[in-house]
């Protein structure tokens, strides 16, 4: 099994997100990045994987010399070598298209991505790569097995679950629940140092999106405190003065 | 031409496909073609022509989901039909053959798309990111566009045609195998709830659920929880709500014993209104909430079922 997984370099979760230049860019001041949490899903799954039936886990990034330092930690948690795609990640539709061109020249059995990155929160490089390598895709999965040259997988969907089964190669999306994220170990973070992190040139790609502008949420209004003792007229704020219940 | 992909959810469409179909009527010309695969109920399109969609175009012949076939058919009688921009909702269902529609098409893409484009200059979207924590406005470049739109977050815009409906053959076998489904019968799905009851660790252990779930029965709402609930197993990890869970934007979201972590704020701030009950009044979440209880779950919450009962009476 030769699996690809995809990494995003994301900012911490507990990041508070301002912007900056007229509100046209991201603040990265201060701001710690991490591996994307859905990515290191399917990068624990994938070491899973091969460490049962044997196979090597490479990783993919699309992002400038910065991304480096979240790659290692990647290598450190266990992936065999790493393919740094040297580019700005424009949008989910680059990234797909870069990631396509990896998988084409190098092939896979198997490509994971996270469920959506926790920054742009697309959610559509798993699709995209399936539509452009023309593979079968599940997406937002909780379970991922290989068996006898046969994916299983366990997926969320609206209002359920469902079991489906896949010929490989495949390429699938994690979602919480599918396995308890690594944290790298001291003879993985020295064996980090050493392993192949190969960087490549971008593909030309034609341009899908442009990023205008962000803004952040509204400030909120002060909260209206409601007696504990009588704490029933909530409904009756809800439903009179909200008018937000019927 | 404006197009829509329906789902089809046993034979019905839901709110969210109705409110992509609206969205879809109001940037199109007057002509908006639905796409769906299988055979919808009697009456079901009918719904769709309330809100503006002229034209139903049903796929026969494909028998189960595959995501591959579904976005390759789905694709094809797109662009046979002379269709530039596509509207979805963001369903797990639709998220999954979305991308392949648009790579198909050679569209731009955009997700999480809350507001109707500004057309002045491009065609500009407002889309959700940073899980809640900010806002994008994203022009998409390309000629084709598909725009997938968040579940309660645009207007139900009545707008009521004569709606054609056309059955054609598709075909195509995946290379995947569904092997089993599981639904909870009856229970309303997070992200399409209006109202949505969620609790925490204040709740001080899974037996005592039954008390949130009475409130949310009476609410006609349903129910989430937080991240350390779903990690200790007290809740099903599909309620679990913020940032590395389901990111939901009811109408009203009533938080119970939840401190209001900024991870779980992510995925709850968009909520039009969100009332906050805590015995901590320096949680942080009274700073993100409309309206605010300080006191024991144990002794608010049946004071909330005995109003929304007598409230019903």
């Amino acid at each position: 099994m030769k699996i690809l997984v995809c990494m995003s370099v994301v900012p911490d979760t507990t990041t508070k997100i301002t912007f900056t230049d007229n509100d046209t860019k991201f603040n990265t001041q201060g701001v710690q990045f991490i591996i994307n949490p859905y990515d290191e899903l399917s990068l624990t799954k994938a070491l899973e994987i091969t460490e049962k039936s044997g196979g090597s886990v490479t990783v993919a990034t699309v992002g400038l010399v910065d991304a480096d330092a979240v790659i290692r930690k990647a290598l450190a948690i266990g992936a065999n070598d790493a393919i740094r795609i040297n580019a700005e990640p424009k949008d989910a539709q680059f990234v797909a298209e870069q990631i396509a061109a990896i998988v084409k020249a190098n092939g896979y059995d198997m490509v994971l991505t996270g469920r959506e990155s926790i920054d742009y929160n697309g959610g559509q490089v798993c699709g995209l790569l399936g539509a452009l390598l023309d593979w079968p895709s599940v997406n937002v999965c909780t379970k991922i097995d290989v068996q006898d040259g046969v994916a299983m997988f366990e997926r969320d969907i609206d209002g359920g679950r469902q079991s489906i089964s896949s010929s490989l190669p495949v390429v699938a999306s994690a979602q919480k629940d599918l396995c308890e994220p690594r944290i790298p170990n001291m003879k993985g973070i020295m064996a980090a140092r050493t392993k192949p992190l190969n960087v490549v040139e971008p593909v030309s790609s034609e341009t899908a999106s442009t990023y205008i502008s962000f803004e952040t949420p509204a400030a909120k209004q002060a909260v209206k405190i409601i007696d504990a003792q009588n704490a029933g007229q909530l409904i009756d704020i809800l439903k009179n003065e909200a008018k937000i219940i019927a | 031409m404006t197009g829509i992909y329906a789902e089809n959810s046993e034979g019905i469409f839901k709110k969210a496909v109705l409110e992509a179909a609206s969205y879809a009527s109001q940037i199109s010309n007057g002509q908006v073609t639905a796409v769906c695969v299988g055979t919808p109920n009697a009456g079901e399109a009918e719904k769709l022509a309330q809100y503006g969609v002229t034209k139903l175009i049903c796929i026969d012949g494909i028998s189960a989901f595959d995501a591959q076939v579904y976005g390759n058919e789905v694709a094809k009688v797109m662009s046979s039909n002379g269709i530039s921009q596509v509207v979805v909702a963001n369903t797990y269902e639709a998220k999954s053959i979305a991308p392949r529609i648009a790579v198909l098409m050679n569209a731009s893409m955009a997700t999480n798309v809350i507001a109707l484009p500004d057309t002045s200059t491009g065609f500009k979207v407002k889309r959700a990111a940073f899980s809640g924590k900010g806002f994008a406005y994203v022009t998409l470049d390309r000629a084709n566009k598909l725009i997938a739109i968040t579940p309660n977050s645009t207007e139900l815009k009545e707008q009521p045609v004569s709606i054609a409906t056309e059955t054609i053959s598709g075909s195509g076998s995946g290379k995947t195998t569904i092997t089993s489904t599981s639904k909870a019968a009856g229970k309303i799905p997070l992200t399409e709830a209006e109202v949505v009851v969620s609790a925490g660790r204040g709740m001080k252990g899974p037996e005592n659920w039954g008390m949130v779930e009475e409130l949310a029965d009476l609410l006609g709402a349903a129910t989430a929880c937080s991240k350390p609930v779903s990690d200790m197993g007290w809740r099903p990890h599909g309620e679990h709500v913020g940032q590395t869970g389901i990111t939901i934007k009811p109408n009203l979201y009533i938080a119970i014993g939840i401190s209001g972590a900024i991870q779980h704020l992510a995925g709850v701030s968009s909520s039009k209104v969100i009332v906050a009950i805590n015995k901590d009044p320096e949680a942080p979440f009274f700073k993100a909430a409309d309206y605010g209880i300080v006191g024991d779950a144990f002794e608010v919450i049946p004071q909330l079922i005995q109003a929304a009962k007598a409230a019903k009476n």
